[in-house]
């Protein structure tokens, strides 16, 4: 689903975000990708969802080329950005449609579309809402209602449940478990919290500096009674706990 | 392309519809410039001089200021949002701009319609062409808006344009024709592409339809649509947009 070799962003200034780095995601997995505030996660997922164009390297994305199909990659992946997507003061339903109808959907489709993702979402009813007007559980479970409009077969989350409370956050693992089962989903998700990496992913990758330092199912990384903090810890000198203080966002 | 640019324009036009006092509210400077200054310019001047001046800073203030929507969005992921999906860039900013160009055949109308009551009497054909001629200039204005919003500090674009917005007004002569300035003055406001087509858009309210000066206005105001417009996908499609 993804496949990846030597992808590099250097940015304007010669500031290497993202080195060489090669993933390989096979269809129905939830990978989560791990790395240090500033490690190259965000720029890796951009680049990935065509917002980011690779300063070298290949990718394939949902069975096609990031560079010369970029346009292809777009209607079939989902896309949750770290801060979401949700202007305050629109009416959420208008929203959803236009965003289905953006997809290639017509009209009565995209709505057909709104109700069904809101109802799997348990959201169902609130669309008539202001997006202002949302909990925090509500607004990241809209977030990924908007990316899941046009059925894609691969959905990105960028830090999905950061800044949610223990339940809100249980909540929407559930949601995201029921992705995969129900509908095949491939997921690749960032995420600071261990216990949700360690819950909810099939396999971890994690980046420092820019590139792949370690990768494996959670199981595998944690030899020898480590915890995956300790992993964390051993491989990049930070502790992921503190990664996630340091975001000042910890659940 | 073309049908993601008419999702975004009847979506952006069921918005601005629901939002009928910001539209009205957008003409209020103009409108009140109409009422309380026209009476005294109509003294020595004509209401056919005065209106036309009225639409250029109607034109200026409401589209110069368009990209005031895209920085909220751009603020809040819905840019994002929608850069992520196949709809292409050129669409993105064509639908907010023909959404914002519906905003100002609003406020011109309204315009017109005061003019009207209080005495403006130009010819249809004048008014026709001088619509198309406003209608092109604003979708131009509304794309650079966007431009510059996208590309400046978010907290810079809105005293920056406001700040641009008043020389241009009275460069181009909107209040007083240019001709009424001291020399140096009326040099300087060559530089301003408005003169031309305030100037322009004069004459046809005043029923010159074939003269230099529309011609003037024609191709400047082609020049700069063709300018803007590729200024604004340029920077639509730029990948930190």
């Amino acid at each position: 689903m993804i496949k990846t070799s030597g992808l590099s962003k250097t940015f304007d200034g010669g500031v290497e975000a993202v080195r060489d780095v090669g993933i390989s995601v096979e269809p129905g997995e939830i990978v989560g990708f791990l790395g240090p505030n500033g490690a190259g996660k965000t720029t890796t997922m951009r680049m990935l969802t065509t917002l980011l164009r690779p300063t070298s390297g290949t990718a394939t994305v949902a069975g096609h080329d990031l560079r010369a199909d970029a346009k292809e990659v777009r209607r079939n992946i989902g896309y949750v950005a770290q801060g979401g997507g949700i202007l305050p003061t629109a009416p959420l339903k208008g929203e959803l449609e236009l965003q289905g109808m953006l997809y290639g959907l017509s009209r009565q489709e995209s709505a057909a579309k709104t109700r069904e993702v809101l109802a799997g979402l348990d959201l169902a009813g609130l669309e008539t809402r202001l997006g202002g007007a949302l909990s925090g559980g509500q607004s990241r479970r809209f977030d990924i209602a908007f990316a899941l409009l046009h059925d894609p077969a691969l959905l990105f989350l960028d830090e999905p449940t950061t800044g949610l409370d223990p339940q809100s956050r249980a909540n929407l693992w559930g949601h995201i478990r029921a992705l995969r089962e129900e509908k095949g989903m491939t997921v690749f998700l960032t995420t600071h919290y261990l216990d949700e990496a360690d819950a909810l992913c099939d396999r971890l990758l994690i980046i420092d500096h820019g590139r792949i330092v370690a990768e494996g199912a959670p199981a595998e990384l944690k030899t020898g009674g480590r915890t995956l903090d300790d992993v964390f810890l051993d491989i990049t000198g930070r502790s992921l706990r503190e990664e996630s203080a340091l975001s000042g966002k910890g659940a | 392309m073309l049908r993601d640019t008419w999702v975004l324009f009847r979506h952006g036009v069921g918005v601005t519809l629901r939002q009928k006092v910001g539209v009205v509210f957008g003409a209020v400077q103009p409108l009140l410039f109409l009422v309380l200054f026209g009476p005294i310019f109509t003294t020595f001047g004509t209401w056919e001089t005065l209106v036309p001046g009225l639409i250029i800073q109607l034109g200026l203030m409401s589209m110069g200021l368009a990209g005031f929507g895209i920085v909220f969005e751009k603020r809040s992921g819905v840019l994002e949002r929608m850069r992520v999906t196949p709809a292409s860039r050129l669409a993105l900013l064509l639908g907010r701009v023909l959404t914002n160009a519906v905003t100002l055949i609003l406020q011109t109308l309204l315009l017109l319609a005061v003019a009207f009551a209080l005495g403006l009497r130009a010819p249809a054909l004048g008014l026709v062409a001088g619509f198309v001629l406003v209608v092109v200039l604003g979708l131009s204005l509304a794309a650079l808006s966007y431009a510059v919003a996208l590309t400046m500090n978010e907290q810079l674009f809105a005293p920056a344009m406001s700040t641009a917005v008043i020389p241009l007004v009275l460069l181009s002569g909107s209040f007083l024709p240019m001709s009424m300035a001291p020399g140096w003055l009326d040099a300087l406001s060559h530089v301003s592409p408005f003169r031309y087509v305030l100037e322009a858009l004069r004459d046809l309210f005043h029923g010159h339809y074939l003269t230099g000066t529309v011609a003037a206005g024609v191709a400047v105001t082609a020049v700069f649509a063709v300018v803007s417009l590729t200024i604004g996908t340029r920077v639509f499609n730029r990948e930190n947009a």
